[in-house]
């Protein structure tokens, strides 16, 4: 069974985004139940946090792709 | 990627979805080739305008049918919910049609990607998102000189308030930011997701066939459960793929009003 170690780096790599959005998210939610008409306001701010801490996944995938060559 | 064989006890190896499964030339080969993925875009484009066409023939002020409500309630979440919010009252109305074509474009072809008999997400081809891209890349930079002139654009870039030993630093850091990772993490966030979603459901259901049919002892239990385990994924695919097309006319309409702004 063969395997690439790009992919265990990129599952490592993916834990830090993954806490960063779980973070967008708690303080959307902290928000929206400390006062409910702001919904509206927070939420577009909130997919945008949530957008830009998935980039650095997303760079990570691509990177994930990357081999050098070797088979 | 050589992740691809896993043999089984009947003899049967198991291969694995990898990137090349979505080369998919219809006509041809090569870099002329006619691909599915091309089919697909021009199938979305035509399905689009009939849709449009055929529920906006006949506007009432009231909407009268059910279809025009829907298209209307789409338009308005794109008019209301993203240009206007996110551009401001003044000038959002120039930018709509863009972000509304946008919009239901890779709307629809995301969407490919788990209707039954298409089940190919156009932007799982890294090409298409590029495409996109390019729209918005040179759009952005263009209102933005046009509205400070070149050269008070490129001062624009520098917010205020920065000490004035940090301001080469960030100066480049900012000019990275508008020219190189804005459009790559655009481009590759809509390809990414596509990508990668398709490509889990197809080892799911891939997988669980292969366990189903050729796997021995308890492992048709665990082809069940995979294919199971797809079709929920499937509906987080679903999700997934509406709020892709949401996010990337979302940062559209951020970077055009952030061009747009007077001061940094």
């Amino acid at each position: 069974m063969g395997g690439s170690l790009n992919v265990i780096g990129y599952g490592l790599a993916a834990i830090g985004p993954a806490i960063a959005v779980g973070l967008v998210f708690a303080a959307y939610i902290n928000g929206v139940a400390r006062q409910p008409e702001s919904r509206g306001m927070l939420q577009p701010i909130a997919i945008l946090g949530f957008a830009l801490a998935e980039a650095l996944a997303i760079l990570g995938f691509v990177l994930a792709f990357i081999n050098p060559g070797v088979e | 990627m050589s992740l691809s064989t896993l043999a089984t006890a009947g003899g049967e190896t198991f291969e694995a979805p990898s990137p090349a499964d979505f080369w998919q030339p219809l006509i041809g080969d090569g870099a002329f080739a006619l691909t599915r993925p091309m089919v697909l875009m021009a199938l979305s484009f035509v399905i689009i305008a009939a849709v449009l066409l055929a529920t906006t023939k006949r506007l009432s002020v009231v909407p009268a049918n059910k279809k025009q409500f829907a298209v209307e309630a789409l338009y308005g979440f794109v008019r209301n919910g993203v240009a206007r919010d996110i551009i401001g009252s003044k000038e959002f109305l120039r930018y709509v049609p863009l972000l509304f074509t946008l919009f239901t474009l890779i709307l629809v072809n995301n969407l490919f990607g788990v209707i039954p008999p298409i089940q190919y997400p156009t932007m799982s081809r890294i090409g298409f998102p590029i495409a996109l891209t390019l729209v918005v890349f040179v759009l952005y930079h263009l209102i933005g000189m046009k509205r400070k002139g070149v050269g008070g654009y490129f001062k624009s870039l520098m917010p205020a308030g920065v000490p004035v030993f940090l301001v080469p630093v960030v100066y480049l850091l900012e000019l990275f930011t508008y020219f190189v990772s804005r459009p790559l993490t655009l481009a590759v966030r809509l390809f990414a997701n596509m990508f990668a979603g398709h490509m889990l459901i197809l080892v799911l259901f891939l997988g669980g066939e292969h366990l189903l049919l050729h796997g021995e002892g308890l492992l048709p239990a665990a082809g069940v459960v995979s294919y199971l385990f797809g079709l929920v994924m499937s509906f987080f695919e679903l999700l997934i793929q509406v709020l892709q097309a949401y996010i990337f006319v979302l940062l559209t309409a951020t970077y055009i009003a952030g061009s747009l702004a007077d001061e940094h």
